[in-house]
C-alpha cells in the first residue's frame, strides 16, 4: 500500500463513505486538506458562517437520509459550528464535523495543543455534551478509522452528530493507511430488532383496543417508517397525531390525520389523544413541548412506546409496553400479527374522531384579515407540489407553518425542534435543495429568525442554489411578544426590530430576487414567479404585530387545557 | 450496609483518555450527584473499571445505567445490588501525637480496626485503613480528639460476590 497524507486519507475515506458534498468554511487549520479537496471531485460550498454551513449539512442530512458534512477550521471556526451541533444533537441528525486543530506537535516545543496557540480551542471538550461522538486524531493513520467510526455512529441507531478534530500536523503527516472495512465498537451496539415478546405484548393491546391513536414523531422520519406507518393506521382505523418532529411522516391530507399534538398542536390532536385507551407511540421521547405537564397526559391510555433509544423509555412517562428497536422493523413486524386477527372497518370511536374532526374543521379561524398567515400558508399548500420541501425558523413562523401547511410526504418539513434555532431555517433550506435539487424548496422565516442566517445569501447565489424565502414580516421578535402581550400585560421589552432592513433590497444587494406581497394575490404571483427563478427569491411579507399563534398550551397546563382557534 | 439512597454502580470502559471526562460531564448535564468515584486499570488490558457511588431514586439510577450505556467508550454498566457485593474504600488518616500517651492510645485503637501505621514522625502518625466507608468514618471520628489533620480517602470500590462477574462478553 502506497504511503499517503492525513488529508489524502480523509478525503478518500470521505469518498468511501459517499461523501457529495462538504459544506464548509477554509481557515488556517484546513490548508492541507482544503488542498486535496480542490481536485477531489468533492463538491465544497462555501458557507459565510460556519452555522450556516452547520445548518446546512444539517438541512442535507433531514432532506436525504443520509449524513451531512461540514467543516470548520481550528478555533473560533470551530466554536462557530456549536450551535449547530446542539441544533443536530436535539434533533438526532447525522451531521458530521470537521475541525481543523492546532499541531498536536511544532518545531519549538515537544507539543502545541494545550499551549493556547493562535486559534486554539478545546473543541473535544466542548462539544462532548452537544454530539454522540467525537475523537481528536493524533495520528495521520488513525483518519480512516476515526471518519469510519463516526459515519456508523452518526448514522445508526438513534442518529446524532459526531465531530472529528484534525490537528493540522495529522493532515500533513504521511502514513500507510487502512482503509479495511472491518469495525469494531465494543461499546455501543444500537438495537435494531425488536423483542419478539414485546411485539406479542404489543399486538396483543393495540386487538384489545377500543379507542387506538397512534403518536408518531421524530423517529418514523428518522427510520423511513412512513409507509409502515400508514399501513397500521388504516388497519387499526386509528387517529395518528403527530409530533412537532414527526410532522410530515404522516400524510396530513388523510382522514385519519389529527395533526401535531403539544403546546401549539392542533385542538383536534390535544383533544383526541385525552380519549385514546391505547397509545401507540413511535419514535417519540415525549418532550414537554409535546405532552404538556404530564400529571395529565392521556390519563386513560395504556403506552406502547417503540424507540431506539433505550434511555427514553420510561424518562418522561411510564409505558406499559416498552419496545427498544427500530421504528421501521418493529411496525413491519407488527402489522402482519395485527392483519391476520383484525378486520374493522366501522366503530364508534371512528366515527367519533370523523365527527370531532369535521367539527374543528369546520371551526378553524384563519384571521380577518385579506392576508394573515394561516391564510398565507393554505394559499403556499395550493401552489407547491406534493414533494416540495418546506423548512422554518423558529417562532411563530414555525408554529404557524406547522399549523396551517399540510405536509404530505415524509421528510419535507425540516424545521428546528428541540434546540429552537432561530436562523436554523434558512440554511438548512440551502442544504436540503442540495440534497433534492429537483424539489421546490421553501424557508417559511420571520424577519426576526432570517436576520441571524441572512448572509447565506451569498452562499445561495454564488453556488447556485436556489430557494425561497418567505419573510413573514411583523418587525417583532413575534414569540416573544405573544407571550408578552399574554402574560406580561403587553410590555413589549427587547422584541421590536423595527421596519430595518428592506428585505427586498436586501435579496437584490445579493443578487437575489426580492418582492414585497401586501395581499394574498400577490403573495400567490410572486411564489409562483419565484418557482421558475433560478435564483433565490426573498419574498417580504408585511404581517400584523398583533397576530398570535393559536391554539396554544399555555405554560405549565396540560393538553386538555388548550385554548384558541382551529 | 449503604444508605437508602446511595447506588453502587460498576462499569467497564475504555481505558483511554477522555473517558472519565466523558462519565464526569454526564453526570454534570444531567445533574445526576456522585458520590464517589475510583477508576483503574481492569482485568484486561485496554480496559478500565470505574465504580461509582450515586444518590438519587430509583428512577433515576435507572436513567444514570441508561445514559451511562449511551457513551460509546462505556462498554458496560452494571447496577450492583447492596445486599451481594463487596464494598472497600482505603483511607490514609494524619493524626497529631505529640505525647507518648497519645501515640500509644492512637496505635490501640488502630489494631481494634486493623489499621496499620505507615509514617512517623516526632509530631504525628499517619495510618493506612482499608473497609466499608462506615468504618472509615468511625474510625476518622475516633481520631478527632487527637487532632485529624490530614485525611485521603480513595472512595469506594466494589465487586459482586460469588462466580458472576461484571465483564464484556467476546
Amino acid at each position: 500500500m502506497a504511503k499517503m497524507t492525513g488529508a489524502q486519507a480523509l478525503i478518500e475515506s470521505l469518498k468511501r463513505e459517499k461523501v457529495e458534498v462538504i459544506f464548509g468554511i477554509s481557515g488556517g487549520a484546513l490548508l492541507p486538506i482544503h488542498d486535496v479537496l480542490y481536485d477531489s471531485g468533492i463538491r465544497h460550498i462555501l458557507a459565510r458562517h460556519e452555522q450556516g454551513a452547520a445548518h446546512a449539512a444539517d438541512g442535507y442530512a433531514r432532506a436525504s437520509g443520509r449524513a451531512g458534512v461540514c467543516m470548520a477550521t481550528s478555533g473560533p471556526g470551530a466554536t462557530n459550528i456549536v450551535t449547530g451541533l446542539a441544533n443536530a444533537y436535539l434533533d438526532s441528525s447525522p451531521v458530521i464535523a470537521l475541525t481543523g486543530q492546532v499541531p498536536t506537535f511544532s518545531s519549538n516545543t515537544s507539543y502545541m495543543i494545550g499551549r493556547d496557540a493562535f486559534q486554539e480551542a478545546d473543541i473535544i471538550g466542548i462539544t462532548t455534551p452537544i454530539t454522540k461522538y467525537n475523537v481528536q486524531v493524533k495520528r495521520a493513520e488513525e483518519i480512516p478509522h476515526a471518519v469510519k467510526t463516526s459515519f456508523y455512529i452518526a448514522t445508526s441507531g438513534r442518529p446524532g452528530p459526531t465531530l472529528i478534530d484534525l490537528p493540522k500536523d495529522t493532515q500533513t503527516g504521511k502514513a500507510e493507511m487502512d482503509f479495511s472495512d472491518s469495525l469494531q465498537i465494543r461499546g455501543y451496539k444500537p438495537n435494531i430488532e425488536p423483542h419478539p415478546l414485546q411485539v406479542k405484548k404489543a399486538v396483543k393491546l393495540l386487538l384489545k383496543a377500543e379507542r387506538p391513536m397512534i403518536l408518531a414523531g421524530g423517529g418514523v422520519n428518522l427510520s423511513n417508517a412512513a409507509p409502515e406507518l400508514l399501513q397500521i393506521a388504516q388497519l387499526l382505523m386509528a387517529p395518528v397525531a403527530t409530533t412537532f418532529m414527526g410532522k410530515s411522516c404522516f400524510p396530513e391530507n388523510h382522514p385519519l390525520s389529527m395533526g401535531n399534538i403539544g403546546m401549539h398542536g392542533t385542538m383536534l390532536a390535544n383533544k383526541m389523544i385525552l380519549e385514546a385507551d391505547v397509545l401507540l407511540a413511535v419514535g417519540t421521547r415525549f418532550q414537554d413541548r409535546s405532552t404538556g405537564t404530564l400529571d395529565d397526559f392521556v390519563p386513560d391510555a395504556n403506552i406502547i412506546h417503540i424507540d431506539i433509544d433505550a434511555a427514553e423509555i420510561g424518562k418522561n412517562v411510564n409505558v406499559e409496553v416498552p419496545i427498544v428497536a427500530d421504528a421501521k422493523q418493529t411496525l413491519k413486524m407488527i402489522y402482519p400479527k395485527l392483519a391476520k386477527k383484525l378486520n374493522k372497518k366501522e366503530s364508534p370511536w371512528v366515527k367519533r374522531v370523523q365527527e370531532v374532526k369535521a367539527k374543528y374543521l369546520s371551526e378553524i379561524d384563519l384571521g380577518n384579515a385579506d392576508l394573515t398567515s394561516a391564510k398565507l400558508l393554505k394559499e403556499l399548500r395550493k401552489i407547491l407540489p406534493e414533494e416540495a420541501i418546506i423548512a422554518t425558523e423558529v417562532g411563530q413562523n414555525q408554529m404557524w407553518a406547522a399549523l396551517h401547511f399540510q405536509t404530505i410526504k415524509p421528510r419535507s418539513f425540516i424545521s428546528s425542534g428541540g434546540l429552537g434555532t432561530m436562523g436554523f431555517g434558512f440554511p438548512a433550506s440551502i442544504g436540503a435543495k442540495v440534497a433534492c435539487p429537483s424539489f421546490p424548496v421553501v424557508d417559511i422565516a420571520g424577519d426576526g429568525s432570517f436576520r441571524m442566517t441572512e448572509q447565506e445569501l451569498g452562499t445561495s447565489v454564488t453556488e447556485g442554489i436556489p430557494v425561497i424565502v418567505i419573510v413573514l414580516n411583523n418587525s417583532m421578535l413575534g414569540m416573544v411578544a405573544q407571550w408578552q402581550r399574554l402574560f406580561y400585560k403587553g410590555r413589549y421589552a427587547a422584541v421590536k426590530l423595527g421596519a430595518v432592513p428592506d428585505f427586498v433590497k436586501l435579496a437584490q444587494a445579493y443578487g437575489a430576487e426580492g418582492i414585497r406581497a401586501a395581499s394574498l394575490s400577490e403573495f400567490s404571483t410572486a411564489v409562483k414567479k419565484a418557482l421558475k427563478t433560478e435564483v433565490t427569491t426573498v419574498i417580504d411579507v408585511p404581517i400584523s404585530p398583533e397576530d398570535d399563534v393559536f391554539p396554544m398550551v399555555p405554560p405549565g397546563k396540560g393538553l386538555r387545557d388548550t385554548i384558541g382557534g382551529l | 450496609m449503604l444508605p437508602a439512597h446511595n447506588h453502587i454502580i460498576s462499569t467497564i470502559v475504555e481505558h483511554k483518555p477522555g473517558v472519565l471526562y466523558n462519565v464526569a460531564n454526564l453526570f454534570r448535564c444531567r445533574g445526576f450527584n456522585i458520590d464517589s468515584i475510583s477508576v483503574g486499570r481492569a482485568e484486561e488490558v485496554g480496559l478500565a473499571r470505574m465504580t461509582i457511588m450515586v444518590r438519587g431514586d430509583d428512577r433515576t439510577i435507572e436513567q444514570v445505567v441508561k445514559q451511562l450505556n449511551k457513551l460509546i467508550d462505556v462498554i458496560k454498566v452494571t447496577r450492583l445490588e447492596p445486599e451481594n457485593i463487596v464494598t472497600r474504600e482505603l483511607a490514609l488518616i494524619k493524626v497529631s501525637a505529640p505525647s507518648t500517651k497519645a501515640r500509644s492510645d492512637i496505635i490501640n485503637y488502630a489494631d481494634i480496626f486493623r489499621a496499620r501505621v505507615v509514617d512517623v514522625s516526632t509530631e504525628s502518625l499517619m495510618m493506612e485503613i482499608t473497609g466499608t466507608s462506615d468504618k472509615i468514618d468511625a474510625f476518622i471520628n475516633l481520631m478527632r480528639p487527637f487532632g485529624v489533620k490530614e485525611v485521603a480517602r480513595t472512595g469506594i470500590t466494589s465487586l459482586s460476590r460469588g462466580a458472576k462477574s461484571v465483564r464484556i462478553e467476546e
